[in-house]
């Protein structure tokens, strides 16, 4: 499976990124930047984490709508598979591909530690590698991770098992509204999540817990 | 031209911890009886225009896309 990884001023999680999939996968992703309007023919779109515009206005809010960002939404709608993780889960609230909104951190400080996650849908194009109620350890660095949604996008979400991960074991770090660690898109090819699982994907990282994600949106998934 | 301020705030219901830790400090500083303190934004732009609805309409299209994420924020408009 081919990947790409989107480039914006500001994102610096892009190496790290780059790292995971190329490992994982064997083959290094396309690079795509910001003014890009056509995105080359893969099966997985990485936005990344980071500062994009230095968090200027709202986190996210001025990638959103950068020419690339069409692109991803058309390449979204054909069922392509994008992933935003910390900032690129910020750009895709934004950019309104995902629903609800990322506040700032509960506490006003910025997090960075690691945390549980519960597997709350293991029935995704990102997480056939784990089984469903699975905990499993990941970074979290983000001041802006807390998710909102009102109470009748909340009902949804929830209710069509667009909730792919909750924090587990008492250790929302943001204040998350019922946890919510990773939301989906109703079609499911679309998944956002603050954590930062290309940090755990090796022994070099102390684990690799992260990698069944990559794992399971690239389909290498061992037998 | 016409000089405009937008002034943008969070809906009701939608949790404000900036808000509410400013809150605590006016407590702190001694100020009694302080509650409900929201955060929000102002933008103050110039157009250039003299046509008035034209301005209004542009603005709202510019809340609507840009300066307001209308999930979690209520944006309003005044022309001086």
């Amino acid at each position: 499976m081919k990947s790409a990884v989107v480039q914006l001023p500001g994102l610096n999680r892009d190496r790290d990124m780059i790292a995971a999939l190329t490992k994982i996968s064997g083959k290094a992703p396309v690079t795509v930047w910001q003014t890009e309007t056509e995105i080359p023919d893969v099966d997985l779109i990485v936005i990344p984490g980071g500062f994009s515009y230095g968090d200027y206005l709202r986190c996210g809010a001025i990638a959103a709508r950068m020419p690339v960002m069409q692109a991803i939404k058309s390449k979204a709608e054909q069922g392509v598979r994008v992933l935003g993780v910390c900032n690129g889960f910020q750009i895709l609230v934004e950019a309104g591909l995902l629903p609800g909104a990322l506040m700032r951190n509960a506490s006003l400080k910025f997090v960075c530690r690691e945390v549980k996650l519960e597997v709350v849908n293991a029935d995704t194009d990102f997480t056939r590698a784990y089984a469903k109620g699975q905990v499993i350890r990941s970074p979290v660095a983000h001041h802006d991770g807390n998710y909102f949604a009102d109470a009748e996008t909340l009902k949804a979400v929830e209710g069509n098992g667009q909730v792919v991960f909750r924090y587990a074991e008492g250790t929302n770090p943001n204040g998350s509204i019922n946890d919510i660690a990773g939301v989906m898109n109703d079609k499911g090819n679309v998944l956002g999540m603050m954590p930062h699982p290309e940090n755990l994907i090796e022994v070099a990282h102390g684990g690799s817990d992260g990698r069944g994600i990559f794992a399971s949106a690239l389909d290498v998934i061992a037998a | 031209m016409i000089k405009a301020r937008v002034t943008v705030t969070l809906k009701n219901g939608v949790l404000d911890p900036q808000g509410k830790a400013i809150e605590g400090a006016l407590g702190a500083l001694g100020f009694d009886g302080i509650g409900h303190v929201r955060q929000g934004k102002v933008f103050d732009l110039q157009l250039e225009t003299a046509d008035k609805a034209k301005a209004e309409a542009e603005l709202k299209a510019m809340c609507e896309k840009l300066l307001a994420n209308t999930v979690i924020e209520n944006y309003s408009i005044s022309l001086a």
